[in-house]
């Protein structure tokens, strides 16, 4: 009976190390499992029982003994010294702080400001945002506001090198100016008209090429810029063959290719392309070709701070440490003496923490709700209408879940 | 499919689709799952089409409201499988508070932010466009 006692005084105090494994690795005195152990929590126990032993210590390193806790809480407090990058202010988490969301706050402190616009790209500013909301207008951006793109090509003939499919693919992505807001998504839906492409949902297309030889090329040429007529077939080529009354509606906006030069296939005398195209509404998530942004993206503010005056040789070095512009050596009385002038120009490389004389000097740290959004606009719509069109996205996905919800009986 | 037939033998008594009216044709967008008497208070609700975009921006405006003001004990979501688009967003409440309140104040709260988000940036938008178009004068 003392055999068997010291057995499971073994597995629940010990991992064994086995010639063919680890054994007993996982917590198990939990209430009821050991007979005769009474294993339920007991604070006075645990205070009795608990130690923290400080074996070494400097200024940038410790080890220290945790006795008597449980693996899942020494765990969490490694993972926190980690990467405690989560957002923890929720209500209740940190004692003597008000975290519950108030709507009032929220507007007084919530900021944007624009950095730099043109019709294809911007760069702006929000501030005062969880993560969780300004990464769902990034996601939406990326995957859910919908353009127009090719998405039926019928080949009437192909004698080019490129093969039928991979030339529908690369047609696919082409971007297509139209305004998806004035068009409908395609039903798709079992038993519906499926083939009929009407104004409502479908621009079509038309690229109709044939190469020939060049009859005023001179004889001894070999530049084939020269000796062919239409070798290359780019996107200026497409044209925009209006659907019912489209002519009309869409008199004043030219449909058509974003960019007049995407080469999308060569060709030699005798070889013709002759495609029909139907363009039709989209979404990022169902496909890329339908993504309105080339990129879209943020990062969070750098925040650089000095905690002590760094001075000459060690001054320069700092500066180096960094991305031009953020960090500046000034001359004060004779004295070089580094200063931070702008830390979002930084590009947070951490290579000051290798300079073991500086890294005590310096504070690396990130605005957590500041974030620096940068989108790139394929050039279908302007960037700043692609960044309204997403905040309405998450508008509407929050309406029809409350609609649904008031559609019910339940609630 | 697995997890959700898991789920499905865990839980007798499932209340199935609820969706608009015109059932049949309509895509169903929310299923409401509740455990064999479990009180209205903790439900999973299946948000079909939908993926971290509003799970984790509703998970956080839930959250933020969850100790004082109203009774909210848990709020987390999960996708059920990569190729699945739908998530399991789940809410236990204390006191018997019904789950769809918390959820129901988490989207109209949602859908203030964005409109504030909203009403902002056009409002910048606006600003930098003027003071662009004015050193051309």
């Amino acid at each position: 009976m003392a055999a068997t006692r010291r057995n499971v005084e073994e597995i629940r105090t010990r991992v064994i190390l086995g010639e063919f494994g680890v054994k007993n690795v996982h917590t198990t005195d939990f209430p009821g499992n050991y007979p005769g152990f009474d294993d339920t929590w007991n604070m006075p126990a645990f205070q009795r029982n608990f130690r923290v032993d400080v074996v070494h210590m400097d200024e940038s390193s410790m080890e220290f003994d945790m006795v008597g806790v449980d693996a899942a809480i020494a765990n969490a407090f490694r993972r926190i010294l980690l990467a405690e990058v989560h957002t923890t202010d929720f209500p209740g988490n940190y004692p003597g702080f008000d975290d519950t969301w108030n709507m009032s706050a929220f507007q007084r402190n919530f900021r944007v400001d624009v950095v730099h616009m043109d019709e294809s790209s911007m760069e702006f500013d929000m501030v005062g945002v969880d993560a969780a909301i300004a990464n769902a207008f990034r996601r939406i951006l990326l995957a859910e506001v919908p353009t127009m793109a090719i998405e039926k090509v019928f080949i009437y003939n192909n004698t080019s090198i490129v093969q039928d499919e991979v030339l529908a693919h690369r047609l696919g992505l082409v971007p297509i100016r139209a305004d998806p807001r004035l068009f409908e998504y395609k039903n798709t839906a079992e038993g519906s008209a499926e083939e009929e492409a009407s104004e409502i949902d479908t621009i079509q297309l038309q690229l109709k090429v044939k190469c020939s030889r060049n009859p005023r090329a001179s004889k001894d040429s070999s530049d084939p810029r020269e000796l062919y007529l239409n070798h290359m077939v780019y996107s200026r080529d497409i044209t925009w063959v209006p659907i019912g009354n489209q002519a009309d509606v869409f008199a004043d906006c030219s449909i058509g290719p974003v960019h007049d030069d995407i080469l999308i296939a060569q060709l030699r005398p005798g070889q013709e392309l002759d495609i029909t195209m139907h363009c039709v509404k989209g979404v990022g998530k169902d496909h890329a070709k339908f993504s309105p942004v080339a990129t879209a993206s943020y990062r969070l503010l750098p925040d650089i701070s000095l905690l002590e005056t760094v001075e000459g040789e060690r001054a320069e070095r700092l500066k180096r440490c960094f991305s031009p512009g953020v960090m500046q050596v000034e001359d004060v009385d004779g004295r070089k003496v580094a200063r931070v002038v702008n830390s979002r120009l930084d590009t947070c490389s951490r290579e000051v923490l290798r300079h073991s004389d500086l890294k005590n000097a310096v504070k690396l740290g990130r605005v957590r709700d500041h974030f620096i959004f940068t989108v790139e606009s394929t050039g279908i719509l302007p960037p700043d209408v692609l960044v309204t069109e997403a905040i309405k996205v998450l508008m509407t996905k929050c309406q029809t879940f409350l609609n649904e919800l008031n559609s019910t009986d339940l609630g | 499919m697995l997890r959700e037939k898991y789920i499905l033998l865990l839980l007798t008594n499932v209340k199935r689709p609820r969706s608009m009216a015109g059932e049949s044709e309509k895509k169903i967008l929310l299923e409401m799952v509740q455990a064999d008497g479990a009180d209205e208070g903790c439900v999973t609700f299946v948000l079909h089409d939908e993926d971290h975009t509003l799970g984790n921006s509703l998970r956080y405006m839930i959250m933020k409201k969850s100790v004082l003001v109203t009774d909210v004990e848990f709020c987390g979501y999960t996708i059920t499988h990569p190729s699945e688009s739908k998530i399991n967003f789940r809410i236990q409440t204390r006191g018997g508070v019904p789950a769809v309140e918390p959820l129901r104040r988490g989207l109209t709260e949602l859908n203030d932010v964005c409109q504030h988000v909203l009403n902002t940036f056009q409002a910048r938008v606006n600003e930098f466009k003027e003071r662009q178009e004015q050193p051309m004068e």
